[in-house]
């Protein structure tokens, strides 16, 4: 021991302004704060993931809980008794994965374990979007997309879309329940948004999101003309804007544009309405 | 000086915050509501003690040409070991915090009492200057925190304490209160009455304008 330990005295023996020293303590420094950080890392993981998933759960829940007639209509089908009371919703609403570029269902996917960051990262699994199409600021799109279905004795009941999109200075994910039309808007949900305090933000309040059922998200021809404005909202596919959050009521406009347009969810809609789910 | 003194001073006489102006934007940043206030203080205190630990352990092998490097380098790992802990144990509250544990590293704070103290002293009287420093900057944070949140949102912990306007009752939020320009107004505030009660603290300015004639003769 004493024959490893002499270089070691002798190293740190050395002056302070020797080369050989501050090189050594350099990558020493380095070394020791590395492996202290990736030791932490790796075994605080498991803790970490099982944070995450429990969170999408919790949204999950929210998400369901701020529908309104949600409960009832689950209630009405049944399947609220099935599944037991609590928790209820996440388990009988259905998680389907959608095929976005053909709108078809992904029959053979896992849903459950559906992770968009990963896609995010894979160009096998995602898109890059062209500047001009991207107008929900999301740069690159998941070819798939999970929605939720609301489904008694076989008939479309309610359809959820996630949908997300640059606000103002925050990433807003939102999810959209849609009636068996597949026009009308069942209702609002903001899942996730980082905007101002006070301005952009509202739109998470009860008052603002009440505004959204019975709106419909196209006309007759099929043409997405949802919208948020300025004033007061005269027609069914316009929905009263944030006053002082410009910025985040088009950003939203646009976020519901793209996710409800051809890169979206647009050819699913359309196939539902022909061929039914 | 007694390692009470490294502990007491830096509360009201020698307060990060309002004395030395180290630490602001973390400041302005984590006051919105007091809970985030108080994680913030927490995770900051916890950083300076062990940071000035650990750099007054290696002062005397810490070469002067890379010591910031070295210094920043030992705070950075404690402070992403730290925020790693955060998201393991206190998810959501790590989540209204986001970058602002990993920025605590950029707190001029930390760095500066590495370098100023825990450079040339011992290990123990480092571990206290750190903690009193941070108990310091958390006794502002605080401060800061429970007006902004009361006056902001009318609750404290997110506890409503009055009822607001929107509920049918009296009080009428402050909605600047949630905006980072008021904790600004606070501080300000607060620098004020400390230096109108402790008027030493008042600095001299470093330069005073001069007669126009003295630049012509």
């Amino acid at each position: 021991m004493a024959e490893l330990f002499g270089p070691i005295r002798q190293f740190f023996a050395r002056s302070n302004d020797d080369l050989v020293k501050i090189i050594g303590m350099a990558v020493l420094v380095a070394f020791v704060s590395s492996a202290a950080v990736s030791v932490t890392a790796v075994m605080l993981r498991p803790y970490q993931e099982a944070n995450r998933a429990a969170e999408q759960q919790a949204r999950m829940d929210q998400m369901l809980d701020t529908l309104p007639g949600m409960r009832e209509l689950m209630m009405g089908s049944g399947m609220m008794m099935e599944s037991g009371m609590m928790g209820a919703g996440v388990a009988s609403l259905e998680t389907r994965l959608v095929n976005l570029d053909d709108g078809s269902f992904a029959r053979d996917a896992d849903a459950a374990g559906f992770d968009l960051a990963a896609m995010l990262q894979d160009p096998e699994a995602s898109i890059a979007l062209e500047p001009d199409a991207d107008i929900a600021g999301i740069k690159r799109r998941a070819n798939q997309s999970p929605v939720y279905v609301l489904q008694k004795d076989g008939d479309l009941m309610l359809i959820v879309l996630p949908v997300y999109g640059a606000g103002y200075q925050s990433t807003i994910r939102a999810a959209l329940a849609i009636e068996a039309d597949l026009v009308t808007i069942a209702a609002l949900a903001i899942v996730e948004q980082g905007d101002t305090p006070g301005f952009g933000a509202r739109i998470e309040e009860p008052d603002w999101l009440a505004q959204w059922p019975g709106k419909k998200i196209t006309d007759e021809t099929g043409t997405v003309r949802i919208e948020l404005v300025r004033g007061g909202a005269s027609t069914p596919y316009e929905v009263d804007g944030i006053s002082g959050a410009t910025r985040t009521s088009n950003g939203f406009t646009n976020i519901l544009r793209f996710w409800l347009g051809d890169k979206g969810f647009g050819p699913f809609l359309t196939r539902l309405r022909q061929e039914g789910l | 000086m007694s390692l009470k003194h490294h502990l007491i001073a830096p509360l009201i006489g020698n307060n990060p915050i309002t004395l030395q102006i180290l630490g602001i934007c973390s400041a302005l940043a984590v006051t919105t509501t007091l809970s985030t206030a108080v994680t913030m203080s927490v995770a900051l205190t916890v950083v300076l003690c062990l940071s000035g630990g650990v750099i007054s352990l290696m002062r005397n092998h810490i070469p002067p040409s890379i010591r910031l490097i070295i210094q920043i380098t030992i705070v950075a790992s404690i402070v992403i070991v730290i925020d790693q802990f955060m998201q393991a144990f206190m998810f959501e509250m790590s989540k209204k915090l986001s970058i602002f544990v990993g920025l605590i590293v950029t707190n001029c704070l930390v760095l500066g009492r590495a370098e100023a103290f825990a450079m040339r002293n011992p290990v123990l009287p480092s571990v206290m200057d750190g903690l009193g420093n941070g108990l310091g900057y958390s006794l502002v944070l605080l401060i800061v925190g429970a007006l902004r949140e009361f006056l902001g949102t009318g609750a404290l912990m997110g506890v409503p304490l009055v009822t607001t306007v929107a509920d049918g009752g009296w009080f009428q939020p402050l909605g600047l209160m949630q905006l980072a320009p008021s904790a600004f107004f606070i501080l300000g505030l607060l620098v004020w009455l400390v230096r109108a009660m402790r008027p030493e603290q008042v600095e001299q300015p470093e330069f005073r304008l001069r007669a126009p004639e003295d630049r012509r003769s």
